[in-house]
């Protein structure tokens, strides 16, 4: 019952308030879809909480994502002990970065008072809902470590039956609590993006990457209308 | 030949009487809201002096603008790959220190205090947490040098100055200053669009106003940083990029930008230039000391048929095409030459001109008296109270043959004008200046006319734009009839 309602009630959830909620946001809300930069409030600080915690957190994002698409990959990996260390080490590394990250994060805003200006109630939840998920990520990979290869045969399984619309739960039944813990609340963030400032890693500016720099926008484009072929000979155009 | 018209502005410094009207006109339009309180698009600082934001010209420091790099031009702290990669955070960001923390005054409490020994006073409470502050900076705290040379010494401009120049400039008798008010220079390459990496600035086609998109910004910040006049801000309540947006639906019903409209100096000028869009790398790119040269070349004589037909074909309004003809700008920038670009060497090809001042030694100190004989009726321009070199910092990349043949054509036209008026001076100190910068009575005439007494619609010549024709590209105006109007009706409230 519990199962049903946390491992597969919950993430379709989430998943369909995700897609629905930022198409709507992104679309019917285009103004409020920001990343509510605080450093021009706090420059220096920032510095210290920003980096770490969003390297590690993108670190982590595609570990995760990796495990998930490719398991076969990393379970191949994993055979030689060392380079399991080695995986495991770095991605312990990412997390603690991301904690520490986050906490100078959260010090910084509650010991200003002009970022408490600008913080909203959304705010505070999204840092409960950032120290649950590392926190607890970190309890799973210290007392039940080599995650990178049992991710792959238990949790792979378990997050493809939902993607394929047979959800089965028995894996996650099987689990220990942190883990758990760490899969409920990630479900839970990912229903809130669309609530939350977290929208703002939906619209990475990708398109920056392959843009012109210079960008030109006509309102009017009459050589566009002169030379169109749509215009017949004879017939003037509907605007000229 | 890619020919495109383009709004620009002259702004005549010896006019200027820093009232500060524009930035106050501006201001009750444009910024009098929360989240932009600490912004000035228009505002006039103090030269020599530290401006706003402080230091705002120390590229060293906010790394704003483009540098040379090889053949061709690069950002200089944003760009592709510094971009993404300060997005978490953008080390050049000028933050709310290096402008101002806007404040306003608890004026309620003269009403409401209780009776008591003291007169109650008003205490001035930041407008960003409420909380009382004692202001330490303003958007103009060092107007008219602030009452000390701190500020002036501090001046970017005058760094690489000899120290005979630098003690020269600041001897306290000689102590001189000019006024520089600025606005977004809309620029033909600009650095903000090209550091944008939401896609959401963008130059309009039409007229070249270059604008933000507020649903498309998402708080990269990099334009800050990018803009090396410091033109773009952070509305720190909406978290969303905010600039000068030259009144454009003002300038689209052809009437005059507000901060230009209201000058009470009448030193601004608005009008159309056409420039040809497939010169813009290479007059970017090209070695500093042509910078000022080439840049001006990029504007084309709209009088030349072969430029019309070309502008016509593509897609120039007749209507622009008139008024580029008629165009103030294209008299002072290229027909008569008097006007130069802010610090051409930040290479954004910037359209906002400005005649230099002309500050001539009118007398000196010497052996303790105030000597006011000199051997001409102004003095030289060799001598001017700004020595040429700061000058040429400020509008010529630091070349000061340029700057120094502006103001030979200045002195010029007013040594013509104190002969035809007065009569008191010998031929010959009037005609030889006159002949030294190849100037005729005529010219000088129309350059006194335009500069000292030019009626509202010589200052403006604005083509309002065919905005009715734009509309009707984007939706039909008949299925919209009775409602509230078009486009973005959301109130500006910050996102979560």
């Amino acid at each position: 019952m519990f199962n049903n309602f946390f491992f597969i009630g919950l993430p379709y959830a989430a998943l369909t308030v995700l897609l629905v909620g930022s198409v709507f946001r992104y679309y019917r809300l285009g103004f409020k879809v920001s990343s509510l930069s605080s450093q021009f409030l706090e420059g220096r600080e920032l510095f210290y909480g920003s980096r770490p915690f969003h390297w590690g957190v993108i670190f982590l994002f595609f570990g995760h994502a990796t495990a998930f698409l490719i398991p076969r990959a990393v379970i191949l990996w994993d055979r030689v002990p060392l380079r399991l260390i080695i995986l495991e080490v770095t991605a312990l590394g990412f997390a603690f970065s991301a904690l520490f990250g986050l906490l100078m994060l959260i010090q910084r805003r509650f010991k200003n008072k002009r970022l408490w200006a600008v913080t909203t109630k959304m705010d505070v939840f999204v840092y409960i809902m950032l120290l649950t998920q590392i926190i607890s990520g970190i309890w799973v990979a210290w007392f039940a470590h080599w995650g990178s290869a049992w991710f792959a045969t238990s949790l792979t399984p378990y997050l493809r039956s939902l993607f394929t619309f047979t959800p089965d739960v028995a894996i996650m039944a099987q689990m220990p609590l942190s883990v758990q813990i760490h899969v409920v609340s990630a479900f839970v963030f990912i229903g809130m993006i669309p609530f939350t400032r977290f929208i703002h890693f939906l619209v990475y500016p990708f398109a920056y990457i392959t843009r012109n720099y210079q960008v030109v926008i006509w309102n009017w484009d009459r050589k566009k209308i002169r030379t169109s072929g749509k215009l017949v000979n004879g017939v003037r155009s509907k605007n000229n | 030949m890619d020919i495109r018209s383009q709004i620009a502005m002259v702004f005549h410094l010896d006019k200027c009487i820093g009232c500060h009207t524009c930035s106050i006109a501006c201001k009750n339009i444009w910024t009098d809201r929360k989240g932009a309180e600490y912004m000035w698009w228009n505002n006039v600082e103090t030269k020599p002096g530290t401006g706003y934001p402080s230091k705002w010209e120390d590229q060293d420091i906010y790394k704003g603008g483009w540098e040379k790099k090889g053949k061709t031009i690069r950002l200089k702290g944003a760009g592709k790959f510094k971009g993404l990669k300060n997005m978490f955070h953008n080390p050049n960001m000028p933050v709310l220190e290096d402008y101002y923390e806007p404040w306003t005054y608890q004026y309620e409490h003269l009403f409401e205090a209780e009776e008591g020994d003291d007169q109650p006073v008003a205490r001035p409470v930041s407008l960003i947490t409420g909380e009382p502050i004692t202001p330490k900076a303003g958007p103009n705290w060092d107007d008219d040098l602030g009452g000390s040379q701190e500020y002036a010494r501090k001046d970017v401009n005058a760094r690489n100055l000899s120290a005979a120049e630098q003690e020269a400039m600041f001897q306290l008798e000689r102590m001189s200053f000019h006024y520089l008010p600025r606005i977004c220079n809309h620029c033909l390459n600009p650095a903000c669009v090209a550091a944008c990496p939401s896609g959401a600035i963008y130059k309009r086609g039409e007229d070249g106003i270059v604008l933000i998109n507020q649903k498309k910004c998402r708080a990269w910040r990099m334009c800050v940083t990018a803009c090396p006049y410091k033109k773009s801000y952070f509305n720190w309540n909406t978290g969303k990029s905010e600039k000068c947006l030259l009144c454009y639906p003002r300038v689209e019903s052809g009437q005059a930008p507000a901060c230009m409209h209201s000058c009470v100096g009448r030193i601004r000028y608005l009008g159309v230039l056409l420039y040809d869009a497939d010169k813009i790398e290479a007059v970017a790119s090209c070695a500093e000391h042509d910078l000022v040269e080439k840049h001006l070349d990029i504007y084309l004589d709209p009088n030349d048929p072969a430029v019309i037909k070309a502008a016509r074909a593509n897609g120039v309004a007749d209507s622009t095409i008139t008024s580029a003809q008629n165009s103030p700008v294209y008299k002072f920038v290229k027909k008569w030459g008097l006007a130069l670009p802010l610090h051409p060497e930040f290479r954004t090809l910037p359209n906002l001109f400005y005649v230099p001042p002309l500050l001539p030694t009118m007398a000196f100190v010497e052996n303790g008296s105030y000597e006011t004989t000199s051997e001409s009726f102004w003095g030289a321009i060799e001598k001017s109270r700004l020595p040429m070199k700061y000058l040429a910092n400020l509008f010529s990349a630091g070349n000061e043959k340029t700057i120094e043949t502006v103001l030979k054509k200045l002195m010029a036209v007013r040594l013509h004008r104190r002969n035809v008026t007065v009569g008191d001076l010998p031929e010959d100190e009037v005609n030889g200046p006159m002949n030294e910068v190849m100037m005729d009575k005529d010219t000088a005439d129309a350059i006194f006319r335009l500069t000292s007494l030019p009626l509202f619609d010589d200052r403006f010549v604005i083509p309002a734009a065919h905005r009715e024709e734009a509309m009707e590209m984007l939706e039909s105006t008949a299925d919209v009839k009775g409602n509230t109007g078009f486009g973005f009706k959301e109130p500006p409230k910050r996102g979560l």
